[in-house]
């Protein structure tokens, strides 16, 4: 599948999620980001990274969130490049692109 | 039909304002408590309905699924579903929607309205929403959700009326059809929750201009960790400098009582029972009160504003470097106001090793029950002269300790991980909520009920410790000539177990210190103080300080012996209990006695060696 790493974006950068790879995920962890609303379809902005220069950990603007992980978990998310209009709430998209909730 | 409302809950995801609506619905009368058999904190108040009835209002601990993923969603899915053993099930819910925030609320609130509770919705922070440019539309809410919505600024006390209204009214016999079908999955209802969130939207402009701004200096890799650094030692700096002048008038209002009480009554057994007993022992902790309330009114501060986590991020890189998590923080932090709310705060750490390796690291953090044996040590034996501008040597060896004990906690975390709770390096995901300005009346709720936990426990466990040691001190009472400590009862166990702290410099009075002080660590001063006022012969001698006293008794290395085995010792019955509680078990409390013991044996002792052997 075309597309990054969530944990290799760019800082600033507006994405959407094509994949997560919930079997990189543990049990509670995906439970978790699942119900924080990363889920296929969703844009996310990856807002702040690490301290004192490390990568580690992320934070992640997800609709009107914002929600700290590690790149480990980020890794299990894949991404590609969502036009940036500044304003996202999860999941809209704009209208030329496919739908792939609608196939799911 | 008509049957009244008892029991009223407060649902909704972490960080929609549930505790601000639960402060405004039920004011200060709140009763904090455990559900029976587990450990998340049991909220309740009461709170009035339109008919002028009293109903309980429960404050569930925010969820985001009814698929519980940590022990207090599952408190909140038991509730709710009237599984939670000695727990009403609730006539009625009230569901707190974050108004700035409605996709990701709306989730939840589908889940919850689908179950067929008379539900109201209370739609929040719907300024906070204005101020960013949201204008929602809370009719298009109601009719999508099928459940009254009403608009509330919960700290400003805006919508509560109409809230109960409406719940009154819809409590009120009517069966009602949930318009939110129960067999959705998690998917099905994000996306129902995104539409019903779009339909209400009436105008949205430019989004978290506040929130982004902020995040971005205190989130800033470089300049964040400097902030957040800056801020622990302001606040470290403010527990003692704005401390001081309330403790001397808390102090010198004791010595006025215990003055009075010496000039008004006749000599006899009763009267030295309240001046070396009650005023020596228990005045001596109470003037501690300062310290905490503002050590714990910083807590309160960072975590209402929407810091803590800001702090839990930053401080993760270090937290995973001796395997834990940021989410570890947050307890800690609070530890240094006292292990107890702090070892029940590990609740929310989901990785149930990382929260174990927390809770047995948690009593290492200087709690302010050490503050008290601290100050008195350290007011006694360091001269208060500066060592630099605006360092003066007192505060360095504070600090100091403090450092000793953090040192000595991420040490004990990194062997730990490595060993009795070995494991893959967890994982953090948490959260980072809006800013918020902190409502001076949510703070003061919860600095009161601080206060009023330290006070009580000034009022029973350490009253009646001082009391009992007053009376193992006075009897029997020595013959002529002879010395009253030695004759004692408390003596003889001191005598006793004197031969085992020998090694690393304690003499018999510290000995003695020692046993009232497993009740809570900050007896040890007021054993000392009851120790020396019944010691003492005459009058003049009683009321010389403390600090004094030791002084004269005392050689250095002893004191700072005595400084570091209250860096690690276990000594706090309390602490002890609610790990057995919070760990299932005597397992791990006793490994927690056990390491913590020896550390501090080790510790005390190395410091007296090298103290002694250093000359000083």
């Amino acid at each position: 599948m075309a597309g990054e790493r969530l944990a290799d974006c760019e800082l600033g950068t507006s994405v959407r999620i094509l994949a997560v790879d919930w079997d990189h995920l543990g049990n509670a962890e995906a439970r978790r980001l699942r119900a924080l609303g990363f889920d296929v379809g969703a844009v996310l902005r990856l807002a702040h990274r690490g301290v004192f220069g490390g990568r580690d950990p992320i934070a992640i603007e997800v609709g009107r969130m914002t929600v700290a992980l590690r790149r480990h978990h980020a890794s299990a998310i894949m991404v590609e490049a969502a036009p940036d209009e500044g304003l996202h709430p999860a999941g809209q998209r704009p209208a030329s692109n496919s739908n792939p909730e609608s196939a799911a | 039909m008509t049957r009244p409302i008892q029991t009223v809950a407060l649902v909704g995801n972490p960080n929609a304002g549930k505790s601000a609506l639960f402060n405004a619905l039920t004011g200060a009368r709140q009763k904090i408590a455990n559900y029976p058999g587990v450990t998340v904190e049991r909220k309740s108040g009461r709170m009035t309905l339109p008919s002028g009835e009293l109903a309980e209002l429960i404050d569930l601990p925010g969820s985001y699924s009814l698929d519980a993923a940590s022990p207090d969603e599952e408190v909140t899915r038991r509730v709710i579903l009237g599984e939670q053993q000695g727990q009403r099930r609730p006539d009625a819910l009230i569901l707190v929607l974050d108004a700035n925030n409605l996709e990701q609320h709306l989730v939840f609130a589908q889940e919850i309205i689908a179950l067929g509770l008379p539900v109201v919705a209370a739609l929040n922070m719907v300024d906070l929403a204005k101020r960013d440019g949201l204008i929602l539309d809370a009719k298009a809410l109601e009719n999508a959700l099928g459940i009254p919505v009403v608009e509330t600024v919960a700290v400003r006390r805006k919508g509560l009326t109409e809230l109960s209204t409406a719940l009154a009214k819809a409590a009120d016999g009517h069966e009602i059809e949930p318009a939110i079908s129960d067999d959705l999955d998690m998917a099905e209802r994000r996306i129902s929750a995104r539409a019903m969130a779009k339909a209400a939207i009436l105008s949205e402009t430019r989004q978290r201009r506040l929130h982004r701004g902020l995040d971005k200096v205190l989130l800033n890799p470089w300049a964040g960790p400097v902030i957040l650094v800056a801020l622990l030692f302001v606040i470290f700096q403010a527990v003692f400098a704005w401390a001081t002048p309330f403790a001397d008038a808390l102090d010198g209002a004791v010595m006025a009582i215990s003055d009075w009480v010496v000039a008004t009554f006749p000599s006899n057994i009763l009267r030295d029972a309240i001046t070396e007993g009650l005023l020596a022992g228990v005045g001596s902790v109470v003037v501690f009160l300062p310290q905490i309330v503002i050590l714990f009114f910083f807590i309160l501060l960072m975590e209402a504003s929407g810091y803590m986590a800001r702090a839990a991020f930053l401080m993760d890189r270090m937290m995973a470097f001796v395997g834990l998590s940021g989410r570890s923080f947050i307890p800690l932090l609070s530890s240094f106001a006292c292990a107890i709310p702090g070892i029940m705060a590990t609740r929310s750490i989901a990785d149930p090793k990382d929260r174990l390796t927390t809770i047995l690291i948690a009593p290492m953090m200087t709690c302010s029950a050490r503050l008290p044996v601290y100050a008195v040590i350290i007011a006694a034996f360091i001269p208060a002269r500066s060592v630099g501008p605006g360092i003066g040597l007192q505060g360095l060896v504070l600090f100091a300790l403090y450092i000793a004990g953090i040192v000595g906690a991420m040490l004990v975390a990194l062997i730990l991980r490595r060993s009795a709770v070995k494991g893959d390096s967890s994982g953090f995901i948490m959260e980072l909520p809006r800013y918020q300005m902190p409502r001076l009346r949510d703070l003061a709720i919860g600095l009161w009920q601080r206060a009023w936990i330290f006070l009580r426990r000034a009022g029973t466990i350490i009253f009646s410790v001082t009391v009992v040691l007053w009376l193992l001190l006075s009897f029997p009472q020595a013959g002529p000539g002879e010395d009253q400590v030695d004759a004692s009862i408390a003596g003889h166990i001191a005598n006793g177990l004197a031969v085992v702290v020998e090694p690393i410099g304690f003499n018999r009075d510290m000995a003695l210190a020692l046993i009232p002080a497993m009740a809570a660590r900050e007896v040890a001063v007021s054993s000392l103080a009851t120790t020396y006022a019944v010691a003492s012969d005459d009058e003049e001698k009683t009321a010389q300080a403390l600090e004094d006293r030791l002084a004269g008794d005392w050689t250095l290395p002893m004191a700072l012996s005595f400084l570091a085995w209250f860096v690690f010792a276990p000594q706090c019955l309390s602490t002890i209990a609610v790990a057995k509680r919070e760990t299932n078990g005597w397992k791990w409390p006793a490994f927690m006695l056990a390491y913590l013991f020896a550390l501090a044996y080790l510790s005390a002792g190395a410091t007296y060696w090298i103290a002694l052997s250093a000359g000083l």
